[in-house]
């Protein structure tokens, strides 16, 4: 009971990690809290279905419910969602960045853009729950009494490669570290001769290629709906906040202890309130630790 | 002709009770500088307060106390405030964006309490037969609507003119003051966190007001009604409006209403029967972009605060 428990939140956290890394980099190098990054998960999620629809079915990769259409569509949807998170920014942000607008009117931008984009999403594919492929694969038992679906293994497996991949690039390439660099001090890295358009592209890229993963990976796992994004809002700002700002690993672990907590939950809550449990963990961690559990800075 | 101006009368009551819950949330964010993203919440809290408080009694429901309407009314609003109150403690310190996203949770909690507390607030049924003072007032329906208008009017009015009253006062000024310069006024001996609570509270009353007098007006609540699109809508009010400034809040409010329901009866009227529910996104993307084109194109909104000089200065 534990031991599935554990799995599921495991589970749910990777995937909540992917969402929190990009959130939280897009808010330390933007300097807003974006509440249209969850709508990002959706589109991505959506866009993998419409190229999972368009391309031949193709047999299933045993033991996984789907077949190479379905990674070529994941390939597209990261690339496709970056762009329209780079779009979004050149439509909205940037011209308010632009007008030298508060870093809040970002904020107050950014929840017309979600309106737009959810329903937009509502309004092309309805809102009933779809799914990637209509097969049945069989559970396998991992450990004594924990089952996991080969799907479910597959995502925790890639969202771990994805994490080191993401780390190295960071640390390692030059653009990682410009990232970097604008994150800490926004003035030094432009008076260094960065270039902060180039920068912003990255990070809009990598955030909604990372949020377009997530997005996928809950709809492959779970099921696919309009609100798949926006209900996992909360738990992604939980999740970024937990991990503090600066650290890759931070967002991690902030994901993976806001998806444990929650899939602990049903074990002693009722499970319609799994929902609040990130919110009793973000009061939690801004009134004992507000900078976040990994990281220096100040937040009050 | 009836029909037309029975329509009105419904659309201008709903219109002016959002208005009272944007004038909650220009006391926080146009006149103080707190950034509330969990406005439904609070008026969620205040139509359910005043639901338990005021629906005839059920042995299905811990509530349902059957209480007056004016009972209901300031019980919603006292527990409101009080649900300001521990929110606020818990919150009011955070910097600004932090203080959106926790104030987002608060809505979402109060949202999972009100479908999940089956018991008390009658999960995803709800609760019905509220009363309202008008109500079988007089022969002919027409006239109960526009006697519950002219309530939600006087209401209105009265929340304006002590909202007036308290902006002028020493407190208010001491709210820009923050607004403008947080540390400045903590300098001149000013308990900022005490102002930002007050604030908070009074603000959240307001919406509390807001949500208990919605629900008397329908005569029933359940969790559809306050779903988080409501915060938007009510935020996308007060900036299309203009903020620090009663008259854009309230010119927002009906404009962006009056917006939201003709798009509504647009979609009713000309959208094939099948395809409703989308139609309806329309709606909720259209606002979406107005939002965004206001804060691109006109950032202070269509009034916006009247700036302020020093009577002694010329």
């Amino acid at each position: 009971m534990i031991g599935q428990a554990l799995v599921d939140g495991l589970l749910t956290g990777g995937i909540l990690s992917l969402g929190a890394i990009g959130y939280s980099l897009c808010s330390q190098i933007l300097r807003f809290s974006n509440f249209a990054h969850s709508e990002l998960l959706t589109w991505g999620a959506y866009i993998a279905l419409m190229v999972v629809g368009s391309l031949p079915l193709g047999t299933p990769l045993a033991p996984f419910s789907f077949g190479w259409p379905f990674l070529v569509a994941v390939l597209v949807a990261c690339i496709c969602t970056g762009f329209l998170a780079i779009g979004v920014d050149a439509l909205v942000f940037r011209r308010l960045r632009a007008n030298g607008a508060a870093r809040l009117t970002l904020v107050f931008a950014s929840f017309g853009v979600a309106l737009a984009l959810r329903h937009a999403v509502l309004f092309f594919w309805g809102g009933n729950a779809q799914y990637y492929s209509r097969n049945l694969t069989m559970a396998v038992e991992i450990l004594p009494g924990v089952r996991m679906l080969p799907d479910q293994i597959f995502v925790l497996g890639l969202t771990v490669v994805l994490v080191v991949v993401l780390h190295l690039f960071l640390s390692r390439s030059r653009s990682g570290i410009a990232m970097r660099a604008m994150a800490d001090n926004p003035a030094l890295s432009r008076a260094s001769g960065i270039d902060v358009a180039a920068v912003i592209r990255w990070t809009w890229m990598l955030s909604g290629a990372l949020a377009a993963l997530a997005g996928i990976f809950a709809g492959l796992t779970v099921q696919l709906r309009p609100e798949l994004g926006f209900n996992m809002l909360l738990a992604i700002f939980a999740a970024a906040i937990l991990g503090g700002s600066g650290n890759l690993f931070g967002a991690v672990l902030g994901g993976l202890i806001v998806g444990l907590a929650e899939s602990l939950s049903t074990l002693v809550l009722p499970t319609g309130y799994k929902g609040a449990v990130p919110f009793v963990l973000l009061l939690l961690v801004l009134s004992l630790r507000p900078q976040g559990l990994f990281s220096k800075s100040s937040r009050l | 002709m009836i029909g037309l101006i029975s329509y009105f009368a419904f659309f201008l009551t709903v219109a002016l009770i959002f208005g009272i819950v944007t004038l909650g949330l220009d006391l926080q964010w146009g006149k103080t500088g707190i950034f509330n993203a969990g406005v439904v919440g609070f008026y969620a809290i205040g139509a359910y307060g005043f639901a338990i408080l005021t629906a005839p009694a059920s042995p299905a429901f811990l509530g349902n106390f059957g209480l007056p309407w004016a009972v209901g009314i300031f019980g919603a609003m006292l527990i409101s405030a009080f649900a300001a109150l521990l929110v606020g403690l818990a919150t009011i310190r955070l910097r600004d964006d932090y203080l959106s996203v926790a104030s987002f949770g608060i809505a979402i909690t109060i949202q999972l309490i009100v479908t999940n507390w089956q018991p008390m607030t009658g999960g995803t049924m709800g609760i019905g037969q509220l009363p309202n003072p008008t109500r079988g007032l007089f022969e002919v329906r027409l006239w109960n609507g526009i006697a519950y208008l002219g309530l939600v009017a006087t209401v209105l009015a009265l929340v304006c003119y002590a909202l007036a009253r308290m902006t002028r006062s020493p407190w208010g000024r001491v709210l820009r003051a923050m607004r403008e310069d947080e540390p400045a006024a903590r300098t001149l001996g000013k308990n900022t966190v005490a102002f930002r609570l007050q604030c908070f509270v009074i603000g959240s009353t307001l919406m509390g007001l807001g949500g208990a007098l919605y629900a008397s007006f329908t005569g029933f609540v359940s969790p559809a009604d306050f779903l988080p699109i409501v915060t938007f809508l009510v935020w996308t009010m007060l900036i299309v409006g203009g903020s620090g400034n009663a008259l854009g809040a309230l010119l927002g409010a009906i404009l962006v209403w009056g917006i939201w329901s003709m798009l509504g009866a647009a979609i009713a009227r000309f959208m094939p029967v099948g395809l409703q529910a989308q139609a309806g996104a329309v709606q909720a993307m259209f606002i979406g972009i107005v939002l965004v084109l206001v804060l691109l194109f006109r950032p202070r909104g269509l009034v916006g605060e009247a700036p302020t000089t020093s009577r002694t200065s010329r």
